[in-house]
């Protein structure tokens, strides 16, 4: 793949001009998510009512490609159901491993910007950084990292799939 | 005379010929998303010649046996090659004896293992052990790991903006319970050249004993162990050309024996009953267990290659890269190199104004361009100049004024994407 089509307008957008960027002050769950290989974390912090992400907001020193994911992740599950949105981040996840047909039925919609990532294996763990930690705020569990002994990717796999 | 040397001098300058130095690198001439390879990570690991490939592969097609065990011909042949490369290694680094140099498999494992046999016997409660805000994790984390079994305590020499050591600091930190200096040599996040002969000295006047972590000084200028008077010396091959898996640890004899083993096992005794091991004499006594010998022939050859072409030829040429290099990354408005000390290797750590390092370092892969970002394993530089990362270019005497060119493009290319 050609960092071309990785780094498109839209991503680059998100990443000067960041959607839903700060924290939000009254958070029912909140999470921060570490990458200690290259030293990025983010937090996320949103308020769920009657079991929909009403608000949501996130901060952090990234790169570029976890920023705009996390941007357009945010924007995506906005007004959506816990269950909708984890559906969203096993799918996320499946994409940038490769894992899933673009082809068949699925929830992306514009997130498929990052489907390219798949061929950079170094970089895949910064796409998926925002929606790990989204799920670990959603299961509150209050920190995550890329590298932790439990693979926290590996956890959304399985914890998503007993909530999807 | 002065003429004649002058003539030498010509002479040997005008034997660097980088092209005929890059045909032997059979990488180098290998294409990367339909472009010629940049290869400025040397730093993290170094491009293997020729000569050196075809040393390991006629070890594994003619001479392979395991060493020191048997009396057949091919563990004879094994055994007197794999001592031969002993013996180039104790020449690269001028160690006054052989047994002085023991083979370990990297700069880690050294580091490692005078901790262990120095450390863990001659450190104790309330000892202090002497570090420096440029070391490695690996010149870090095995001091910790001591300190907190024995109670010991780290005291760290701190650097200017510039990247260089507070000297007048590191003298302060000496007092009764000062124990150990563990130093880096070269910066490998932002190529400081340490004055590490000064502060040998200096520690000596204490009878504290010095540890050097070479392992980014040996592939780029000459090492002295008998000038410097370090008490170890240790660097990794894979940085120099070698093969990775192997390394070297220096150490002065009769500190060496005074060590306790790091690891126990076959080849490292002198007889062995349930009720008493009595161990074999150095080097042997670190070198526990069939070791890689084919790397560290490997390590032998690239040393022979390093040194056909001479130490201070390299340097000199290196030298060349790094100040065009830095010249034409001052030039870019946005950038910024961290680490500009007096004395330097070609290591150039940048930052680029609101371009994160992994962006730059994939956006420069997609133009063959090999930098490495991150941190570095140094953390404590990267705290101390306030970013998470970095991205740096590493140079290697095979690279080429060109290549620089290329990779100020790429940068470019880097802020035209981000505009
Ligand atoms: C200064 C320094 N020390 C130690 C090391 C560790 O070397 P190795 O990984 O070969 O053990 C490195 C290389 O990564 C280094 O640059």
């Amino acid at each position: 793949m050609s960092t071309k089509s990785l780094y498109q307008e839209v991503i680059l957008d998100h990443n000067r001009k960041p959607r839903n960027y700060g924290t939000l002050e009254h958070a029912s769950h909140k999470a921060v998510g570490h990458n200690p290989l290259c030293g990025d974390h983010l937090d996320i912090t949103l308020q769920l009512k009657d079991d929909h992400i009403n608000q949501i907001a996130f901060h952090g020193e990234s790169c570029a490609i976890c920023k705009a994911s996390a941007s357009m992740m945010t924007t995506a599950v906005k007004g959506k159901t816990r269950s909708d949105a984890e559906t969203l981040i096993q799918e996320f996840r499946e994409m940038t491993l490769g894992e899933l047909d673009l082809e068949s039925p699925h929830h992306l919609g514009r997130l498929t910007v990052f489907s390219g990532i798949r061929d950079l294996p170094t970089r895949v763990k910064c796409a998926i950084l925002p929606w790990h930690t989204l799920h670990a705020a959603l299961n509150d569990l209050t920190d995550v990292s890329t590298e932790a002994t439990n693979d926290p990717v590996q956890n959304i796999s399985e914890n998503a799939s007993d909530s999807v | 005379m002065a003429q004649n040397n002058v003539l030498a001098a010509l002479h040997t300058s005008a034997e660097f010929d980088v092209e005929r130095i890059r045909a032997d690198f059979p990488i180098l001439s290998i294409e990367v998303e339909g472009k010629p390879l940049v290869y400025l990570d040397n730093a993290a690991s170094s491009q293997m010649p020729q000569q050196v490939i075809d040393r390991l592969v006629h070890y594994q097609t003619a001479q392979h046996a395991n060493i020191n065990r048997a009396v057949h011909y091919l563990s004879e042949v094994a055994t007197d090659e794999y001592e031969k490369a002993r013996h180039k290694i104790q020449q690269f680094v001028n160690a006054r004896e052989q047994r002085e140099i023991i083979f370990t498999s990297g700069t880690t494992d050294s580091i490692n293992l005078v901790m262990h046999g120095y450390g863990r016997r001659f450190i104790q409660a309330g000892d202090e052990i002497i570090l420096t805000t440029l070391e490695h994790h690996s010149n870090i984390v095995p001091w910790q790991m001591l300190a907190k079994e024995k109670g010991a305590v780290i005291r760290v020499v701190p650097i200017n903006d510039a990247g260089e050591l507070d000297i007048d600091a590191y003298e302060k930190l000496f007092n009764e319970r000062t124990k150990f200096v563990g130093l880096i040599h070269v910066s490998n996040a932002l190529g400081t050249i340490n004055p590490v002969k000064q502060m040998i000295d200096y520690a000596h006047q204490h009878n504290v004993p010095v540890l050097i972590d070479g392992a980014q000084a040996a592939p780029h200028i000459p090492i002295d162990v008998q000038a410097l008077d370090c008490d170890f010396y240790a660097f990794s091959a894979h940085k120099l050309c070698g093969p990775t898996g192997v390394g070297m640890l220096y150490g002065k004899a009769s500190l060496l024996e005074a060590m306790q083993p790091f690891k126990g096992g076959g080849d490292m005794i002198a007889s062995v009953t349930f009720e008493k091991t009595t161990y074999a004499d150095i080097p042997h006594k670190f070198e526990a267990g069939t070791p890689p010998i084919a790397a560290v022939i490997g390590f032998g050859a690239a040393v022979d290659y390093l040194c056909s072409i001479g130490m201070d030829q390299i340097a000199a040429h290196e030298t060349k890269l790094l100040h065009y290099a830095t010249e034409r990354i001052n030039a870019i408005k946005g950038a910024r190199i961290l680490g500009t000390a007096a004395e330097k290797t070609a290591v150039i750590s940048f930052v680029l104004d609101g371009v994160h390092p992994h962006d730059i370092g994939t956006i420069l892969s997609q133009d063959g361009i090999a930098v490495r970002t991150g941190h570095h394993c140094a953390q404590p530089v990267m705290q101390r100049y306030n970013v998470p990362a970095t991205s740096r270019a590493s140079f290697a005497f095979y690279n080429d004024l060109s290549e620089v060119d290329v990779l100020i493009e790429g940068i470019q290319n880097v802020q035209k994407i981000f505009l």
